[in-house]
């Protein structure tokens, strides 16, 4: 990845920055310069928001085949996350057994490497999601 | 004003490794290992952790605990002997992580394993100054012992967060004491992958000379003894040489258990004393009374007096986030994981 286009999404890569459609309140994920729904209409009325950090799992895929640079993890899983204010996103799920994974799987925004420029290059770091941490004592 | 604890956060990564599988691997006696060290097992951060996920991890944690604006944070210290990057400042990306930037200062400590301890200070004299309203002192670390040595059955990962501010506090800190020497008990050498150390230097002329003076040092100030606290916390090598030093100082172990994570999880190094004292604020009641240690080596002690607050009730608590459910919590894996997850496996792209 090239590290001018990472610099410029560490916000919503870190903290998870979206943006809400001034015209229609639509929630994106990452961030657009213009609404898919509203077109022209939401140009400059794309507003930067932080995102809620945790939703539930959409849709999931076993990763097998890794592409370069991710063959230490494999096999690991990928999956399309809603979000609790609606906003969709595509994130690694990880601390989660393959088998254990499901449709409708409470999981939570965790704070890991992404992946890394070689050895001495910079080292990517974001989102990725786990399955979410009870609130209250298990028994 | 009482410049004290506002809030913390504690990581402990979720794999483990067993002494006797490490030893499987060297043809060495695994269950005397792990008697000598007393340590039934060690942390493992996985492949895509390291001290800066694992900082902000604890970081995040004390910010949702504490509930303040993130903007109000004026100085982020992250203390660790294992830094990701040898230049480029863990504590960028962590105050990037909550929410802090662009307005504070920020920077890495450096100081074997009580690099978190010295972060922490530095946060209490520009709270106490006026220079800043909250500092956040991050003590973390990923350590690795060269594969076979006696450092590999120890060295652990694992990191703390301490937010240090006036107001409101869940502890007060009512003192702080250090003492520091030139001592090579322990050291590695700028581009060197692992450390060394002096064998049997490290008790006697190092861990304990500089953790019982700077204890000394502080029951003399405070005009305490060691009756006098609920509980005490010291750096944690192994599960052997906080107890001998603790027994020494006139605490029993019942003071000393809750802060003694080393044998769950190894020697976490500049995580280990924090996150015995994150262990002591998930149970501490309104009124106990903490006294806490670290040390680095090279060498020098960090000492802490604390008297917890009733605010102590207000804070927030989850049974996900207490210190020694991090610590129970773990999924166990074999020599062969550990290497690959730890980059101990030579990859042809260096992947
Ligand atoms: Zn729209």
């Amino acid at each position: 990845m090239a590290i001018p286009r990472f610099w410029r999404e560490i916000q919503s890569r870190y903290n998870l920055v979206g943006t809400r459609c001034g015209n229609c309140g639509t929630l994106d994920f990452p961030p657009r310069d213009v609404c898919p729904k509203c077109g022209r209409k939401s140009v400059g009325k794309m507003e930067k928001v932080p995102l809620s950090d945790s939703g539930t799992v959409v849709s999931y895929t076993t990763i097998h085949h890794a592409p370069k640079g991710f063959d230490g993890t494999k096999p690991y899983l990928l999956a399309i996350v809603e979000l609790k204010d609606g906003a969709r996103l595509t994130s690694q799920i990880i601390d989660c057994d393959p088998a254990d994974i499901a449709i409708g799987m409470p999981v939570e925004a965790t704070f890991r490497k992404l992946g890394q420029d070689g050895a001495s290059g910079i080292i990517y770091y974001g989102y990725k999601f786990r399955p979410s941490l009870p609130a209250t004592e298990e028994t | 004003m009482d410049v004290g604890i506002v809030s913390y956060g504690a990581y402990v990564p979720r794999y483990r490794i067993a002494p006797e599988e490490i030893a499987r691997v060297w043809g060495a006696d695994g269950v005397a290992l792990a008697r000598s060290l007393a340590i039934t097992r060690k942390s493992v951060p996985g492949p895509d952790e390291d001290v800066i996920t694992i900082s902000v991890e604890a970081a995040r944690q004390a910010m949702d605990r504490a509930g303040i604006d993130p903007q109000d944070i004026g100085a982020v210290y992250v203390g660790s002997e294992s830094h990701p990057y040898a230049v480029k400042p863990t504590a960028t990306v962590v105050a990037e992580a909550i929410g802090a930037t662009p307005d504070l200062t920020a920077a890495d400590f450096e100081f074997a394993c009580k690099a978190g301890t010295a972060a922490i200070q530095t946060c209490m004299g520009l709270v106490g100054s006026g220079m800043v309203k909250y500092g956040m002192a991050i003590g973390s670390d990923t350590s690795q012992g060269a594969p076979g040595d006696v450092l590999e059955y120890s060295a652990s990962a694992g990191g703390a967060a301490i937010l240090i501010g006036q107001d409101p506090v869940i502890a007060k800190i009512n003192a702080t004491s250090s003492c520091t020497t030139d001592t090579p008990d322990f050291w590695r050498r700028e581009g060197a992958q692992y450390p060394s150390h002096g064998g049997r230097f490290t008790g006697e002329p190092a861990y304990f000379k500089h953790t019982l003076r700077c204890s000394s040092n502080l029951f003399e100030e405070m005009g305490t003894e060691a009756s006098d606290y609920n509980f005490a916390v010291f750096h944690q090598p192994n599960g052997k040489f906080p107890l001998r030093a603790a027994k020494k100082l006139g605490f029993t172990e019942e003071q000393v258990k809750t802060g003694m994570l080393v044998r769950e999880i190894g020697n976490t190094y500049s995580g280990a004393v924090i996150l015995g004292l994150c262990a002591i604020l998930d149970d501490a009641k309104p009124g106990d009374r903490i006294f806490m240690v670290g040390y680095g080596s090279g060498a020098g002690s960090d000492g802490f007096d604390i008297t917890v607050t009733d605010g102590i009730e207000k804070m927030p608590q989850k049974p996900a986030w207490k210190v020694w459910n991090q610590a129970a919590k773990n999924q166990e894996i074999d020599y062969v994981t550990y290497a690959r997850f730890r980059g101990k496996i030579a990859m042809p792209t260096g992947a």
